[in-house]
């Protein structure tokens, strides 16, 4: 068990590296950082000065070591197109897609399980055949259609729930929060739907499988020779036993999230990260971008290490076969 | 010289009498009987031959400015215009383009982007598929982990990435004549995994074949086996894999364009379409969004539901 986790922490802390190492040559590579730092009214000798003050006529490996230690403490320089530091920017875009990327991750897991598991019991019910038709078209659906459709529905033509920004937030020290305001809350909704709707149909039909498969196992057709009553066995028995595949999915989703999370943003002119990062795109704004890449890859590898590792600690059949495996 | 030119002779046969069977029976037969794939096919066929005569088909040119009059502009679908009294089928947009010219235009640049996207995908997945399968060795480690750190992260995040590198490296004055290229790039490059993994486990499968030790015996080339014995063997999985691919790269061009990270607003896609649609819908022209859309959709949703009846007819586990 032990030899397995510091694997797995070592292979994750290797993607860091190359990440590391993709966003330091875009750093000095894309574009001159000298020119983009210095104005129209330079030198040679101002030049010269400040390549040497970021250490640019160092060797390579140097300059990347010097990279990956300000990267550590958070430093990524300055924006290109605000021209003010990259960290500060990014913490005060980041609550706005946590929220909402944790909005739609609630989202998408208690609707996927909730009708994975009516799919799978009233499996030839009409009401479980018309999720089955929808989910399909909510897998091919793109993100930013459905965004749009949503916005066209219940913005344009009903004028419900508004259609871009995040409402009046609330700051609470440096985190500033939506769902203390009516507004808020409201502003929330249509892009959590759009971001969540996807993972929420991959969810609800690996539960729906699962849940077939267990259905027809012979400790279902014991519970139910038992006696027991059917949400008894539905729930306490044939769920908790679909939980497993369901919880690596879901962890390996939430990185898709936060990805999707640009889209999102874009669509509804979310103020987070996500739309920052196009924005920097758009403008080639380097630094930004960079930091965009590794805060990203520390939250994909950090959650896919936690997926990993839960895994073990879930399934007590996998913990007994490594665990004497590994201590051998 | 003639022992070595006998063998692939004689294994050469089997291979078309193979394909000529499955043409004729099994998978004409199952395309037949899936009325799915049948239309789907059908609506492929369709906008494809549509978008490659687009010239042709086309009302106007919505690349000519000559052409257009900007009286034309926000014309209902089907509704003579106020000023002009010309009726356009499908309404046209802000500037007097027809909405179905611009569809079938922007639709040839989804599927050039699309159909160039899958093909280098395909080129580098399955070159170092093979490479890393038939070779082995530190090589397939190298590659095989690149794969690895690359599928951590979702495609389009990848392919937005490598289009901004790329923006970032072009000059500016390049940047919108370049777009296309660079886009097909970015997505092919961030799409060539996939082709990789199923290439190499194929690879390593028909390797240990007989086949490929009597050629190995013989004396061929690695290069002369990898490509005329085991690639025609690897084609089956890789043609699946392209055709869902084909429809996640249009997605994806259609999203990067809709994000304003793609298809430049002088060679529209339908993503871009979409965009130039989505800010209109606030005011009620609803059809220069919708159709666009209703198209994008449709296409994806039929390459997809293609691409999985594909996949079961091809399997012959299912057979």
């Amino acid at each position: 068990m032990l030899a397995y986790v510091l694997r797995r922490v070592f292979q994750s802390l290797l993607v860091l590296l190359v990440v590391g190492l993709v966003a330091f040559a875009m750093f000095r590579y894309v574009g001159d950082p000298v020119e983009n730092m210095l104005g129209q009214e330079r030198t040679q000798a101002d030049i010269e000065r400040l390549r040497q003050q970021l250490g640019l006529d160092q060797p390579f490996p140097v300059q990347y070591l010097r990279f990956l230690e300000q990267a550590v403490q958070g430093n990524f320089g300055l924006s290109y197109r605000q021209g003010r530091p990259v960290s500060e920017i990014l913490v005060e875009r980041l609550p706005a897609t946590l929220e909402l990327a944790f909005v739609s991750g609630v989202l998408a897991l208690g609707g996927g399980i909730g009708l994975g598991v009516f799919t799978a019991i009233r499996r030839r019910g009409w009401a479980a055949n018309a999720i089955m038709t929808l989910s399909l078209i909510g897998v091919s659906l793109p993100t930013f259609l459905i965004g749009i459709l949503l916005i066209y529905l219940f913005s344009v033509e009903l004028g419900w729930l508004p259609s871009f920004g995040r409402g009046d937030v609330v700051d609470l020290g440096w985190w500033s929060t939506g769902f203390l305001t009516a507004s808020g809350l409201k502003a929330l909704i249509l892009p959590a739907i759009t971001l969540g709707l996807y993972q929420m149909t991959l969810i609800m039909r690996l539960v729906r499988t699962e849940m077939l498969e267990v259905l027809r196992a012979d400790y279902i057709r014991f519970a139910r020779a038992r006696g027991l009553r059917e949400r008894a066995i539905n729930f306490r028995h044939a769920l908790k036993n679909t939980m497993v595949p369901v919880i690596t999915i879901t962890g390996l989703q939430i990185g898709s999230i936060i990805a999707f999370a640009i889209i999102t943003e874009t669509v509804f002119q979310w103020p987070g990260v996500g739309l920052l990062f196009i924005n920097a795109i758009q403008f080639v704004d380097i630094p930004v971008m960079a930091a965009y890449l590794m805060l990203i890859s520390v939250m994909f590898v950090g959650i896919n290490l936690i997926v990993d590792l839960l895994y073990y600690a879930i399934d007590p059949r996998l913990r007994v076969d490594r665990g004497t495996g590994g201590s051998e | 010289m003639t022992d070595m030119a006998d063998k692939p002779a004689a294994a050469a046969p089997a291979r078309p009498g193979r394909l000529r069977a499955a043409w004729r029976s099994d998978f004409l037969y199952s395309f037949r009987r899936s009325p799915i794939a049948v239309v789907s096919f059908c609506v492929v066929v369709v906008l494809v031959l549509a978008a490659l005569l687009a010239p042709l088909i086309a009302p106007h040119d919505p690349f000519d400015p000559g052409t257009l009059k900007l009286m034309n502009g926000f014309t209902p679908p089907m509704t003579p215009n106020a000023f002009t009294g010309d009726s356009f089928w499908l309404g046209t947009d802000d500037q007097g383009r027809d909405v179905f010219s611009t569809i079938l235009y922007g639709m040839r640049i989804s599927l050039f982007v699309g159909f160039s996207a899958v093909l280098l995908a395909m080129l580098i997945g399955v070159t170092l598929g093979l490479l890393s399968g038939y070779v082995g060795g530190w090589l397939e480690t190298l590659i095989m982990r690149i794969a690895d750190v690359q599928l951590t992260f979702p495609a389009i995040l990848v392919a937005m990435l490598i289009f901004g590198i790329a923006k970032g490296i072009t000059p500016p004055e390049y940047r919108d004549q370049m777009a296309i290229w660079v886009l097909i790039l970015a997505i092919g490059l961030s799409d060539w995994v996939q082709f990789a993994r199923v290439v190499r486990g194929a690879t390593l499968v028909e390797q240990s074949r007989e086949y490929v030790q009597a050629a190995r015996l013989i004396g061929r080339s690695g290069p002369a086996i990898m490509l005329r014995h085991i690639l025609p063997n690897v084609l089956n999985p890789v043609l699946v894999i392209a055709t869902i691919s084909l429809a996640l790269a249009i997605i994806a061009e259609a999203t990067l364009s809709f994000l304003g990270v793609g298809a430049p607003p002088t060679k529209p896609s339908l993503g871009t379409l979409i965009r130039i649609g989505q800010e209109y819908m606030f005011s009620g022209e609803w059809w220069i969004l919708l159709f666009p859309a209703g198209t994008l959709l449709a296409l994806a949703l039929s390459i997809n539901l293609l691409g999985d009846w594909l996949r079961d007819a091809l399997n012959p586990r299912l057979r």
